[in-house]
């Protein structure tokens, strides 16, 4: 079999209205306009989305799988970013 | 591919960290470093489940042109374009692994990779639409619901989709039959003889006895499976039971009783050396279905051809 593979492509659907393209597997299609048509056949068969994104899979840029990754240590000591850290009395109202 | 020169760790450290992923239940993601043995035996299970579902077309496919009514055609369709829906999210899940799209196509049509032997079954009457989706759909599901806890991202994410459709296909066939065992004697008796047929070959999709399944363990431990073949057999045996009995017809086993002790039905075992050689290519349509599907590939040769040509000249155009 001589024939080239058509490229990959990541899928995105928006469920409704009010939340966000959420990343929902990949397919392979010769062009974007045919990606949107098999990505509306293959993941939208019972009214999952009302908006498609599609993008090459190689045009993706990633970070590196480790979940150890120095990428994230900036955030991982900074509890006071978080708001239970700091301690208000129980009859402080509304905070 | 991570390797262990890419993040500057040790084999035995990237082995722990696997093993500490796996222990705490949480999931492997297709750029994580992973065992070669985990990876390959996930490369054969997930396409062989994706083949599955592209063969599984065929069966129910013989019938759509004589459905009854235009209803049941219309279910028929949609429950057919699902299973091509399945495949494809599995080899898109196969493909995180490294597997290419035109290696899985090929591996499917050479016979080097395999799929799942109830469909070398033929469908000789209009009541095995409704027999398979009672009995093959729901065995399916039995299989797939804790698969969508197994350890593969990509694979659980997959059958989450996959089984949340598979009960569509499960109740039509079931409420199917209801219909037919309402109608005549003459119907009723279809439905009982497509159950005769399909009863052995549903529990035997489960694969072998525990004792002859030298896989099972690894892949247990390795969190790709989570039950046991005998166990999610039984488990679809004391399901399908009562089901038989609303329905009004006889699951054709001698051996099936209900035994108190267990807390489970008794049952006999399926002719294993009838599924060897099913599985082994000896089945009844066995070669039918890989000539058809041969046939569907090379017959869209011309369409991809085509679609490939129109996509480089709008690029260049664009260009």
């Amino acid at each position: 079999m001589s024939e080239r593979e058509w490229p990959l492509y990541e899928v995105f659907v928006r469920g409704k209205r009010g939340l966000n393209h959420v990343h929902v597997g990949s397919l392979h299609a010769a062009d974007d306009d045919m990606a949107v048509r098999h990505a509306r056949d293959v993941y939208t068969r019972r009214n999952e989305g009302v908006s498609i994104w599609v993008v090459r899979s190689d045009a993706i840029t990633a970070s590196s799988p480790d979940e150890k990754d120095p990428l994230f240590a900036p955030s991982g000591d900074k509890v006071y970013r978080h708001p239970t850290f700091y301690t208000i009395p129980d009859d402080v109202p509304h905070m | 591919m991570t390797t262990s020169d890419a993040t500057g760790m040790e084999s035995r450290e990237l082995q722990e960290q696997f093993d500490a992923i796996i222990a705490r239940n949480d999931r492997i993601e297709p750029r994580d470093w992973m065992p070669e043995g985990y990876r390959k035996t996930l490369v054969r299970q997930v396409a062989q489940h994706a083949h599955s579902e592209i063969i599984g077309m065929q069966p129910e496919g013989n019938w759509i042109t004589r459905a009854p009514s235009l209803r049941r055609k219309a279910i028929l369709l949609a429950k057919v374009q699902d299973e091509a829906g399945h495949g494809l999210y599995l080899y898109s899940a196969c493909e995180t692994l490294g597997a290419s799209r035109g290696e899985l196509t090929q591996k499917l049509l050479d016979g080097t990779q395999k799929y799942s032997s109830i469909f070398n079954y033929p469908t000789l009457s209009y009541a095995d639409v409704g027999t398979i989706g009672w009995l093959v759909d729901g065995a399916a599901i039995c299989n797939q619901v804790p698969l969508c806890r197994t350890s593969f991202g990509p694979y659980g994410r997959a059958m989450i989709r996959i089984c949340k459709e598979e009960s569509f296909h499960q109740r039509q066939g079931y409420e199917l039959l209801m219909t037919m065992m309402r109608g005549t004697d003459e119907q009723r008796a279809m439905v009982q003889e497509s159950v005769d047929r399909f009863w052995w070959p549903a529990l035997m999709m489960f694969g072998p006895p525990d004792a002859e399944s030298p896989n099972t363990a690894q892949s247990m431990a390795w969190g790709i499976k989570r039950n046991t073949n005998d166990d999610l057999r039984q488990r679809f045996v004391d399901m399908t039971v009562p089901q038989a009995e609303a329905l009004g017809v006889t699951l054709p086993d001698p051996d099936l009783r209900w035994n108190d002790e267990r807390g489970a039905h008794d049952f006999g075992q399926p002719d294993w050396d009838d599924f060897m050689q099913v599985v082994k290519g000896n089945g009844p349509c066995n070669a039918q279905r890989i000539a058809h599907r041969r046939k569907a590939h090379d017959d869209g040769a011309w369409v991809r051809e085509a679609a490939t040509a129109f996509a480089a000249r709008t690029s260049e155009v664009a260009g």
